[in-house]
């Protein structure tokens, strides 16, 4: 029997010819992850332990992202650790202040993302490389101590669920959108455990950032890993920004792979969606919820942080004013200037809103854009779990950056359609 | 003596554990004092070494952070017994040695403040104030391995010598 492409990455990560859901193996990393919040806890666990190595300094990607620029004094020692270690090990690709940005929307963008290859993360978001048609998934901080130090951890291989997107999206409609149906029709364990395949003719339209969007948000599904396979439109992303290692495998599902489940979408009958308080699964069509009245707006993060995104909401929001706080965070420095070059930041100041540097900030109610009590926000971002951006009693709506931005304009939640 | 703390929810989340605003630390005694925070900010006080937390599916679900269980072993929770765990917590629970059940009867069973005796390699709880036992499926082989070894890192220093 055939594989799926997940299995066929696990099982070339551990040495063998076929390994089947529900199998135990130990993968060789390709490409380790190493972020401000989880990863310091690592560095420490590893030292008190007397072990002090990394197995491949070319392979280890640091970037603080969470708390970055410092947001107090205990953020600033995460760093200083952060800091100290990268450079005591030579880390070869350690993107300091100034080059550090939102982890998943970096990686790719400084091309250390390949298909076929096996990368690990210590933030939940990690999921997003499946793009790539890798197998990319989030760990915490002890598996990231053993990645470091061994660059091998175990997995149990997952069943695979394939999802099947058709026909081609309405204006207005995003990637973004198709996934919060997606949720909202399965649940935030719909496929706990599980591999998230994507596929169907939708995909084919969708630029790798709309697709990163998708499969960032697999783990709000409860999933391993989320993928995609590899396409013309993967190849072009590579041959723009891979560097240093330009090869890579290509692995494919065969078309006798095994799968727990199939769900099928036609993508054509997708609306705006709003995903509201409290979890990612309360996905509405935005005409359920219009004019429910927000207190903010933020457009950025690891789901909807990239230039893509900035230029759907520069579009609509071009010679408007917003009536809410309107937070913009470009997710890399690369990205700020892109949007810097392209007089999108001229669009947002005019329009009132506030830039800010790259980070994960309030996404996760860290920094630079936290909610009062009772207050709302429709934003961008992958979570709207309680407290998530701020006081336990607001509230955060998950939409695109085109609704976000809509929803700015107005001052309560709108359909982007009407601004197109 | 072992209490259930019992949350008869499901998708109780790693912001409701420890929420991001504690995340600029990885002390577990300043991370156990805000534990369950967003969920019941009673619970820090009410809670003994030895208690056990009992929830619906899917707990411990969104984030990566290791914090949680930080958090949770902090205040001295021995176990969560939960009908179903999030994958990654689940994995961090296994990779920091503490022992996770998974059993929806024993989830749907005990009730807020009983009192428990747990026996983890018989796989029964004997819930005391009920009069009932409950029987679970211990974790897999693989995962007591590590638990037994005391970790991960533990695990992994045990099978390289």
């Amino acid at each position: 029997m055939g594989m799926t492409i997940t299995e066929k990455i696990l099982a070339r990560a551990a040495n063998k010819n076929s390994v089947r859901p529900g199998e135990l193996v130990d993968a060789q990393l390709d490409v380790v992850l190493f972020i401000d919040v989880t990863g310091p806890p690592a560095v420490s666990m590893l030292e008190t332990r007397g072990i002090d190595k990394v197995f491949d300094r070319e392979k280890i990607i640091v970037t603080p992202d969470h708390f970055q620029p410092a947001k107090d004094i205990k953020s600033a020692e995460l760093h200083k650790r952060l800091d100290q270690w990268a450079r005591r090990h030579n880390i070869k690709y350690y993107y300091k202040l100034g080059r550090a940005g939102v982890c998943h929307a970096l990686l790719p963008e400084q091309g250390h993302i390949r298909p076929g290859e096996v990368i690990i993360g210590p933030d939940s978001h990690t999921c997003t490389y499946g793009a790539f048609a890798a197998f990319s998934t989030g760990v915490g901080s002890t598996d990231l101590a053993a990645a470091i130090a061994t660059g091998k951890l175990w997995f149990r291989v997952p069943a695979s669920m394939k999802f099947v997107l058709s026909g081609k999206l309405g204006p207005g409609v995003y990637s973004k959108d198709v996934i919060l149906a997606v949720i909202a029709r399965i649940g935030v364990d719909g496929t706990l455990y599980k591999a998230m395949e994507f596929t169907g003719s939708a995909l084919k339209s969708m630029s790798m950032e709309a697709r990163m969007t998708m499969t960032n948000m697999a783990i709000e599904a409860g999933a391993k890993n989320g993928i995609i396979g590899f396409d013309q439109t993967t190849k072009q992303y590579l041959d723009e920004h891979l560097k240093d290692k330009k090869d890579y495998t290509i692995y494919e599902s065969n078309s006798d792979a095994k799968y727990e489940e199939v769900e099928e979408f036609d993508c054509s009958k997708i609306e705006p969606m709003v995903a509201l308080p409290h979890l990612p699964s309360n996905g509405v069509t935005i005409s359920e919820c219009s004019a429910k009245q927000m207190d903010q707006a933020y457009i950025g993060s690891c789901t909807n942080g990239r230039i893509e995104d900035l230029r759907i909401a520069a579009k609509i929001l071009k010679g408007k004013q917003v009536a809410i706080r309107t937070i913009i965070v470009p997710a890399t420095p690369t990205i700020w200037k892109q949007a810097k070059d392209e007089d999108l930041f001229d669009i947002f100041y005019d329009a009132g809103c506030v830039i800010a540097a790259p980070t994960c900030g309030a996404c996760l109610g860290g920094f630079m854009g936290v909610l009062a009590e009772g207050e709302k926000c429709v934003s961008t971002t992958n979570r709207n779990f309680v407290g998530r951006m701020g006081h336990p009693k607001s509230e955060v709506y998950l939409a695109s950056p085109a609704t976000a931005a809509a929803s700015a304009i107005e001052g309560k939640l709108t359909d982007p359609r009407e601004y197109l | 003596m072992t209490k259930a703390h019992v949350y008869n929810r499901d998708h109780i989340n790693t912001d409701e554990i420890i929420p991001a605003r504690y995340l600029n630390t990885d002390d577990q005694a300043e991370l156990a004092k805000h534990c369950l925070e967003d969920l019941d900010a009673e619970f820090v006080k009410k809670v003994q070494a030895d208690d056990v937390i009992v929830a619906g599916e899917d707990f411990g679900c969104g984030s990566s952070r290791e914090h949680a269980i930080w958090a949770i072993r902090g205040v001295g929770i021995q176990t969560v017994i939960a009908k179903s765990f999030a994958r990654i917590f689940y994995r961090n629970a296994i990779n920091n040695g503490f022992y996770l059940i998974e059993s929806a009867e024993a989830a749907e069973k005990i009730k807020d403040g009983d009192e428990l005796e747990i026996d983890y390699e018989a796989g029964l709880i004997k819930d005391q104030t009920a009069g009932i036992d409950i029987r679970f499926n211990p974790l897999p082989d693989f995962a007591l391995e590590i638990i037994n070894d005391g970790g991960l890192l533990e695990h992994i220093k045990k099978t390289a010598d």
